[in-house]
């Protein structure tokens, strides 16, 4: 026994170290009671000396701190909240068990206390606001103080239940007292109500109502054709259900964004100490529900904008003490629903992002020009950081710097369907705002008619609907360097026709006197997509195209319409692109607008695209090419530096952007100026795109391509001599 | 091994039975631009949307007559189904390894790819087909 002995010792120093420690954080919990670390600290505490009593056989102090722990449980996972009468009773328990750690100091015996009134106690507190002494008080059937004596009888030693000693008291019948416990049977049951389904069932559970609504529709259907009455009241109320099912079945997969926002605090604390900072987070909107596919969509997206908040966003507190701030950082976090969305927003107090230093940034790394900077607005330059190969911060450092940049962010928010944008006052702080669509399976969408066919665009992707009468001829529909434009408020707005985008044009479809057009939002720019008819907007299934499809770019997925039929649904992005309406330029949809001097410089040209050298990409606007010609290299001829061939009747000088000396024919561009021509010798004419003129860089089917400055290109060659 | 057996121009072919899911009825369809040629549109069974694939245009045969509406056989290929349209349904046929041969010289180009040989029957020649290789189509000539 002697080793038991020991083991008790050892068990009874540990314990009243622990009961120290237990008074001190109970006392700090009630200044602070919704410290979770706190909570958890006493937890453990109380669970370790559980454990250790369970194993030596002490039966009293398990069944007390058992009790105890049960309460502290609710307690940390925030099912309760902390209330003076508790924190007396978790007290009382702590007192208690040094009580009985004394009787087994003195006598290796617990002897026997009666410490059932206080576990009852413990017990009812657990349950929270549906003690029955409390529910018996909303029923009106006893007085609260009626329920205080009760308690305090209970207390001192009463061992009846709370419900008993009432109806002792004569303050309540025993029909109440039943009455209560089914309520609070009830109300218990609400709180443990919760079980785990695993997705892909809630997925089959979607599918099955995918077919029942098919069911539905044909029952509809067949119902109005019958004109029974009967029929057709059943089917209205099949209608109903279905609608309502489908509800519920994506309220399921619905999950609040706490569950990815619970990591961030540990995230920003660390990272915080790494840095030298101190940062507060707070957290507004950590019940906002969305779809848990998005909700993983959106964990790293949203934990790189949290780091990259607090590495590169919230200053050292030194700085921050200079600028007259609080020396602790403040990153606020922000969810809600709007509009069919979900709004988050990621918010710090900290430096700020200049514009200027984006600007010269952006321009460094050749991913805009001079003129482009220059009609934009400050927010449109902030907004730079999302180009691919722009990084933000000006040391990168091992926190967020690790080449994930901001244009992954970005895409990664794209793929499902989200937008990021982000404003920032120097000194003042930035925002980043992310919108995400609730849910990838169900989304609102227009269906439009095209040669016959039916296909679906995603509501999020539309600004407006409009009906341009007046065709070609009557001033609707203009045509600048062949790309059919339309004036909407005195913005050109590039068209795209859908039927012959998808090749499926009638071959003797004109111009109508009337068009339809569906005016959308790809990116950060609009264009205008011509169909035959725009039908109506529903809720759609979406449902994923097989792998034969996959290399069709311009389907986001399919839908089953309400007659079961299939339709398409268009991929507003991807559809831009083909149609090169995104292919060039960045220049954003909104401001830019009233800039001066801006009246021809936003049209759409036609821009030729010439590959020179390893990897560059030049473009030149086609209007100010005469002619493409391939020559052989044998009839260059060499006068001292420059290089000249005689072309149809004159002499054509080169100027050589790229080119492989060997003896292969040489592509050459002929460009016309100050009435001669000059020829520019280029590795290969790579297309024919549509693009915003001017200088600087666009973005051409997805490569980086310098906009040819040809004039200045061709003096600096001496090409003109 | 058991077949299930199909009518295509004027061949008959045969594709195992544990692959076919079903044979519907042809179904309206609803038309992919832009895809590749052989994809003749979607067609919703039960609630799913899956592809169906033209086996006259796959395998290089001449169109269909028209007025004649195929019959689609819903094959399993990976974690998804594919629909083959076929002129006729047959009967599912037992076949025995011994009869079977190499793809007749009859057969020429894509129809010879896909075809993995023949078994002799009374009277007639069952190609086998290659199912993967069916489905897997290319893209549209941009």
């Amino acid at each position: 026994m002697d080793d038991l002995d020991e083991i008790i010792a050892e068990f009874l120093v540990e314990s009243h170290e622990n009961l120290d420690q237990l008074d001190s954080d109970l006392v700090a919990l009630e200044q602070e009671p919704a410290s979770r670390e706190l909570l958890s600290s006493i937890f453990r505490t109380i669970h370790t000396i559980k454990g250790t009593t369970g194993f030596l056989g002490f039966g009293h102090l398990e069944a007390l701190t058992h009790a105890g722990e049960s309460l502290l449980s609710r307690l940390r996972d925030g099912e309760l909240g902390l209330t003076p009468e508790i924190t007396d009773a978790l007290l009382t328990t702590v007192d208690a068990v040094r009580a009985l750690l004394a009787a087994i100091e003195a006598t290796g015996q617990e002897g026997e206390p009666d410490h059932a009134a206080l576990i009852e106690r413990l017990t009812r507190l657990q349950q929270g606001g549906s003690a029955l002494g409390e529910v018996i008080v909303e029923h009106g059937a006893a007085t609260p103080e009626d329920v205080t004596l009760a308690v305090t009888a209970q207390d001192v030693g009463d061992t009846r239940p709370i419900g008993e000693i009432l109806v002792g008291q004569g303050a309540t019948t025993p029909a109440e007292v039943s009455l209560a416990l089914e309520v609070q049977e009830e109300r218990r049951s609400v709180a443990d109500g919760s079980i785990r389904v695993d997705v892909e069932r809630l997925d089959a559970l979607m599918r099955l109502i995918g077919e029942l609504v098919l069911t539905r529709n044909q029952s509809v259907a067949h119902a109005v054709a019958a004109k029974d009455a009967t029929l057709l009241h059943a089917s209205a109320r099949l209608n109903l259900i279905t609608s309502e099912l489908q509800e519920v079945v994506l309220k399921m997969r619905m999950q609040p964004i706490d569950h990815v926002w619970n990591k961030l605090p540990r995230v920003v604390r660390d990272l915080g100490a790494t840095c030298g900072k101190t940062v507060r987070l707070e957290m507004e909107g950590r019940d906002t529900e969305l779809d848990k596919t998005i909700l993983e969509a959106v964990k790293d997206p949203l934990t790189h904008l949290v780091r990259n908040a607090v590495d590169h966003g919230i200053e050292p507190p030194e700085q921050r003490r200079a600028s007259g701030k609080d020396e602790q950082g403040l990153l606020l976090l922000r969810a809600f629903h709007e509009g069919g969305q979900v709004n988050i927003e990621v918010q710090d107090d900290g430096a700020g992002m200049d514009p200027r230093r984006i600007a010269a940034k952006a321009l460094e790394r050749g991913l805009v020009g001079d003129e482009q900077l220059a009609r934009m607005s400050d927010r449109e330059i902030t907004n730079l950081i999302f180009l691919p190969g722009f990084s933000t911060a000006a040391a990168v450092t091992n926190v967020s710097g690790r080449g994930v940049g901001m244009d992954v962010v970005k895409s990664n928010l794209e793929k499902i369907g989200g937008a990021i944008d982000v404003s920032s006052a120097p000194g003042a702080g930035t925002t980043f705002h992310v919108r995400i669509p609730l849910t990838l399976a169900i989304v609102p969408a227009l269906t439009v008619l095209c040669a016959g066919d039916r296909y679906a665009i995603p509501t999020v992707n539309l600004a407006q609907l409009v009906r341009v009468e007046g065709g070609s001829d009557g001033g609707g529909i203009e045509r600048i360097s062949g790309t059919p434009v339309y004036r909407l408020r005195g913005r050109l707005l590039p068209l795209v026709y859908l039927d012959r985008e998808l090749g499926v044009a009638a071959p003797d479809r004109g111009d109508r006197a009337a068009e339809l057009v569906v005016v959308l939002q790809a990116e950060d720019r609009r264009f205008g997509l011509v169909v035959d008819d725009i039908l109506d907007t529903q809720e759609i299934v979406v449902k994923p195209l097989s792998a034969q499809l996959e290399d069709v770019p311009v389907y986001a997925g399919a839908t089953i319409l309400g007659d079961g039929s299939a339709a398409l649904i268009l991929d507003v992005l991807a559809l831009a692109q083909r149609a090169r309406v995104l292919s060039a330029g960045r220049e954003p949809a909104h401001g830019a607008a009233g800039h001066a001097g801006d009246g021809h410089g936003r049209a759409r040209v036609p821009l030729l695209v010439a590959s020179v050298g390893q990897d560059r990409q030049v473009a030149i606007p086609l209007e100010e090419v005469t002619r493409l010609e391939e020559l052989p290299a044998a009839s260059i001829e060499r006068v001292g530096d420059r290089e000249l061939v005689q072309y149809r009747g004159e002499i054509l000088p080169l100027v050589r952007l790229g080119g492989s000396p060997d003896d292969g024919p040489v592509a050459v561009v002929v460009y016309a100026a100050h009435g001669r021509n000059v020829g520019l010798v280029v590795d290969a004419i790579v297309d024919i795109v549509e693009g915003a003129g001017g200088r600087g860089t666009a973005v051409v089917q997805d490569r980086i391509t310098e906009l040819l400055d040809v004039e200045r290109v061709v003096t600096e060659a001496g090409a003109w001599a | 091994m058991s077949l299930t057996t199909f009518h295509l121009d004027q061949y008959l072919f045969g594709v195992e039975v544990a692959t076919v899911q079903e044979v519907v009825r042809h179904q309206p369809m609803t038309r992919v631009p832009l895809a590749p040629p052989a994809l003749s549109g979607l067609i919703n069974l039960r609630g799913q949307i899956i592809p169906a694939v033209d086996l006259r245009r796959r395998l290089g045969f001449p169109d269909r007559p028209a007025g004649e509406l195929p019959m689609v056989v819903v094959v399993r290929v990976g974690d998804g189904m594919v629909g083959l349209l076929v002129d006729r349904i047959g009967d599912v046929v037992e076949v025995s390894e011994d009869a079977f041969e190499e793809p007749p010289d009859t057969l020429t180009g894509v129809a010879r790819e896909l075809i993995r040989g023949a078994y002799k029957l009374r009277g007639a020649l069952l190609l086998s087909l290659d199912v993967q290789g069916t489905v897997e189509l290319r893209p549209a000539a941009v």
